[in-house]
């Protein structure tokens, strides 16, 4: 149980726990770090406003003063590219997580309990597969407009399933093991067997799964955002600013390209840490998405 | 017996070494077999003692890295196998050495006709043609038994039930007329009844084709029945070695006195049941000497500490135990 | 026999899923708060037109009344009109489902082209700097968002060496196959780290089979076990792979056709969203989703060419 052993170690066990760590592990988290901190401090390391246009210095290619160019309203690209890790990280990062947990938590109950509640769950899990979620989220962005919040809602109905049907496999076996008996026969309440016993050995699938998922979320978010249909300009979010150099892509190469980049780092980044948790947690990698 | 013949297959000092996470075993540690042509020798032990790895080991089928061959030598008619080249030694496992392995409900490749899997290594070593390859296919399998071959070579492993399925493979393995079968465990798979038609199988094959035969398995009553020579392995080593007559008649190691009387109805041997005291021997920490001395009744405190190598007790019988008096001794 | 009943089951068990996607569909004009012919024609409306337009979409009638006959419509192959094309949905559709097909089928070749030499290298080398290249490659390749992919080939074969085409769909097979080169290559390379993948994992599984073992025993060498023993058995999970992912794949397509002006379902789909063109949009929903479980379908009917015991379970 490393994951929780991470949690709760003193922090020499914390360096103990870093040591076992597979290089790919390392470099991922390290890369994802400095990615998070460039974010949260993004006032200290940007070294413009965002938004602010300065129409002398419209068009610039990379130099000293603007590492990534200026684009076509002389906005600083590389303020806007660090910008938009508040935008394009967090976004990921709650339309992965927050399915996730009550994905598993549905998965869990129904594989605990089996039954009526877990055939039930078996034949929407079976529907969600077979449904094409691109469909759905075009359906949503048609009904309440371009935007982030159609995103939240289509994503939030479907990206469940998958963590519901790791959990719930995990679960079945999970639940015949002794120390389950053992915790049933001390009389704890159910909700404690569940989440405090067979949480923590049900969770690993669905860790691995989700750096994997998280990338997708990324390049979801950017995709609509490239169609402008996600987040609008002048946001800066990555995908949205390729979009916005896609006219200038002959004479300006800068204006597509690098914020583009900033989408591979951050992607990249996670599908190492992806790897290296398969490795230390002991499971194969998930090649299914 | 024509005992003057050199042996066909003779294995001098082989070691093979798997690299796990915690160190290095070794799963062969100084093996000497020798089988004549036409011989049967059965290599009898607990599961864990090598006796796969040691088949495996002849094929050079071993999986490196984990594993690897690090001493020996691996003499197949005069050659040391350990020296060919990877080609030449694909030569040899298609035409003159064939194994017949443990599981045959997994020994064939589910998505390919039966058939097309018998007669691949005549395809592959012999150049046979498509129309030549069939027929053969079908020549082999009535060899081995299989009923109306003609419609059954073009069937799927998943139509044919385990009996028929390692006859196929005993089929596949006698594609090209082998001069050595190496079986591993060939009937442990299998239902009692199919047990004994699948053994009487490889013996009248072998009647027929004067092939030299090693036989593992962990069955002291099947190696009884089919084998002239038997070896016990024991950690990796060969414990004794012996025909068969004389090992069951006058065993000379202690681990094989209690082989024997751990099985139940064995003929010549104790009525009564007595397991083998004390833990299977844990490879990555074993003493310099014999790997069996912790569990032994006869050991002195030397039997841990040096090696012991096999040493010859009376023709053909060799023991490497240093108290072999000890066991006449108890046994009388 | 079988394989009709087999294909028979698997139609009977998508018609509960069509119903899903139908009323989802329904329901894109029926959700959209305030009145949708308004929001349609923007500015152009007057108050004639209006209640023209309501009575021809049947929005006097009640939901369920209207759901129905969207149905039954939709049954026959009638999926309403464009208010501001003018034209048939069924028509606007019907012509660009052709090339975003094409778009996708050569995607998914190239892709195959790309991922499959990969991956048997990366399994025959398993744990050696090959394998941990191809791997590592295939995560970066993971993060590349296909608009920002496509710019760069852009940039690279259409601007720098000329050699392709950055545009248009083109005259004849040929001409496709020249014009969406790029398009597809876009395609293959979004997709073939997800192939790679899945393909590498589940030749290494193949790889530790017994039969394997037995092939080796054979005298065989590891081109002919790999080629004649591990590809085909690990197809099957590959093909589930290449299946579960088609809708990234759509989604793939839509981004690539946008980007290179492929007039296909795509780039209609983008600009009906932006127009707010209902009844297209409800036409693609479900040609989206009819072309999804279509594949889905086709690749469990390859199961049963790769492998015989499928039809047995």
């Amino acid at each position: 149980m490393p994951a929780q052993a991470i949690l709760v170690a003193a922090p020499g066990a914390v360096l103990r726990e870093i040591g076992r760590w597979s290089i790919t592990l390392k470099i991922g988290s390290l890369m994802l770090l400095v990615i998070v901190l460039a974010g949260i401090f993004a006032p200290v390391v940007a070294p413009f406003d965002p938004y602010f246009q300065d129409y002398d210095r419209v068009l610039l290619p990379p130099n000293g003063t603007h590492l990534f160019g200026t684009d076509q309203l002389g906005r600083d690209l590389f303020s806007r590219v660090i910008y938009g890790i508040r935008i394009d990280l967090v976004v990921g990062f709650i339309i992965t997580f927050v399915p996730m947990i009550y994905g598993v938590a549905i998965g869990a109950l129904a594989g605990y309990y089996g039954g009526v509640l877990d055939g039930v769950l078996m034949r929407l899990l079976d529907t969600a597969i077979a449904f094409p979620f691109l469909v759905l989220i075009i359906v949503v962005i048609a009904i309440l407009g371009p935007g982030v919040h159609s995103i939240y809602i289509a994503v939030f109905l479907v990206a469940w399933t998958m963590y519901a049907r790791l959990a719930r496999a995990e679960m079945l076996v999970e639940r015949s093991k002794d120390y389950m008996l053992a915790a049933k026969t001390l009389g704890y309440p159910t909700s404690r067997i569940i989440f405090r016993h067979a949480l923590p050995n049900i969770i690993g699938s669905s860790v691995v799964f989700s750096m994997a998922d998280f990338v997708l979320n990324i390049l979801l978010l950017s995709g609509l955002s490239f169609l402008g249909l996600g987040i609008q300009p002048p946001e800066p979010e990555w995908g949205a600013m390729v979009a916005e150099g896609r006219d200038f892509i002959f004479e300006n190469w800068w204006i597509c390209t690098l914020p583009g980049l900033a989408i591979v780092v951050a992607g990249t980044s996670l599908s190492l840490i992806g790897d290296g948790l398969a490795r230390r947690l002991g499971q194969r990698h998930q090649a299914i998405l | 017996m024509n005992s003057n013949n050199n042996p066909l297959l003779e294995v001098r000092g082989l070691v093979t070494e798997f690299s796990l996470e915690h160190g290095v075993i070794a799963a062969n540690a100084d093996v000497h077999i020798r089988v004549r042509a036409g011989e049967t020798l059965g290599i009898v032990g607990e599961s864990g003692s090598g006796k796969s790895v040691l088949c495996r080991a002849i094929l050079r089928l071993i999986p490196s890295p984990p594993g690897l061959i690090s001493a020996g030598e691996v003499l197949f008619d005069g050659t040391d196998l350990l020296a060919l080249s990877e080609a030449e030694m694909r030569r040899v496992r298609g035409t003159r050495i064939k194994m017949v392995f443990q599981n045959p409900m997994t020994s064939l490749n589910p998505v390919r006709r039966i058939g097309d899997q018998i007669t691949e290594g005549l395809s592959v070593h012999y150049g046979m043609g498509k129309a030549e390859a069939r027929a053969e296919g079908v020549e082999l399998l009535r060899r081995v038994g299989i009923p109306s071959p003609e419609t059954r070579v073009r069937e799927y492993p998943h139509q044919w039930s385990g009996g028929m399925l390692q006859r196929a493979v005993i089929a596949m393995a006698m594609a090209g007329e082998p001069q050595l079968l190496l079986a591993d465990e060939p009937t442990t798979a299998l239902d009692v009844t199919i047990q004994d038609q699948i053994l009487a199988l490889l013996l009248e094959l072998q009647e027929r084709t004067h092939m030299a035969m090693l036989l593992v398995s962990h069955d002291l009553a099947v190696v009884a029945e089919t084998c002239d020579q038997v070896a016990v392995m024991y950690a990796g080593r060969i414990m004794e070695s012996a025909s068969t007559k004389a090992l069951f008649e006058a065993p000379m190691h202690p681990y094989t006195v209690g082989l024997m009387n751990s099985i139940p109805d064995m003929a010549g041997t104790a009525a009564r049941l007595v397991p083998i005291p004390g833990q299977p021997p844990d490879l990555l920490h074993l003493a310099p000497g014999c790997p069996f001395a912790p569990r032994c009744v006869h050991a002195s405190p030397d039997c841990a500490e040096t090696p012991i190598a096999l040493s010859e007790i009376a023709p053909g019988h060799h023991t490497a135990c240093l108290h072999p008096e000890r066991i006449s001794a108890g046994a009388s | 026999m079988q394989f009709l009943a087999y294909i028979l089951s698997r139609l009977v068990q998508m018609v509960p899923v069509l119903f899903l996607v139908v009323l989802i569909a329904f329901l894109a004009m029926e959700l959209v708060p305030g009145d949708p012919i308004m929001l349609m024609l923007g500015g152009r409306a007057n108050e004639t037109m209006l209640a023209a337009l309501h009575a021809e979409f049947g929005l006097d009638r009640p939901a369920v009344t209207r759901f129905f006959s969207f149905i039954v419509n939709a049954l026959q192959g009638d999926l309403g009109t464009s208010i501001i094309q003018r034209q048939p949905v069924s028509v606007i559709v019907g012509e660009r489902i052709e090339k975003t097909v094409f778009v996708i089928v050569y995607g998914a070749v190239l892709a195959v082209l790309v991922a499959l030499p990969l991956a048997v290298i990366a399994a025959m080398k398993h744990d050696r700097p090959v394998d941990h290249a191809i791997r590592i490659g295939g995560m970066v390749g993971m993060s590349m968002p296909p608009f920002w992919l496509a710019l760069l080939l852009i940039l690279l074969f259409g601007l720098g060496l000329g050699w392709f085409p950055i545009g248009g769909y083109g005259e004849g097979f040929f001409g496709h196959l020249w014009h969406l080169f790029l398009p597809g290559l876009t395609i293959a390379l979004f997709l073939s780290p997800i192939l790679v993948a899945s393909l590498r994992a589940a030749m290494l599984d193949v790889m530790g089979e017994d039969y394997i073992e037995v092939a080796r025993s054979k005298g065989l060498s590891p081109r002919r076990i790999m080629f004649k023993h591990v590809l085909r058995n690990a197809l099957i999970p590959a093909i589930t792979v290449l299946s579960i992912n088609i809708g990234w794949l759509l989604s793939g397509a839509v981004i690539v056709e946008y980007v290179f002006s492929i007039p296909g379902m795509g780039s209609l789909l983008v600009r009906s969203v932006g127009s707010r063109d209902y009844p297209v949009i409800q036409g693609l929903t479900v040609v989206f989703a009819l072309f999804v479980m279509l594949t889905n379908l086709a690749a469990d009917l390859s199961y049963m060419l790769v492998d015989r015991r499928v039809l047995r379970k």
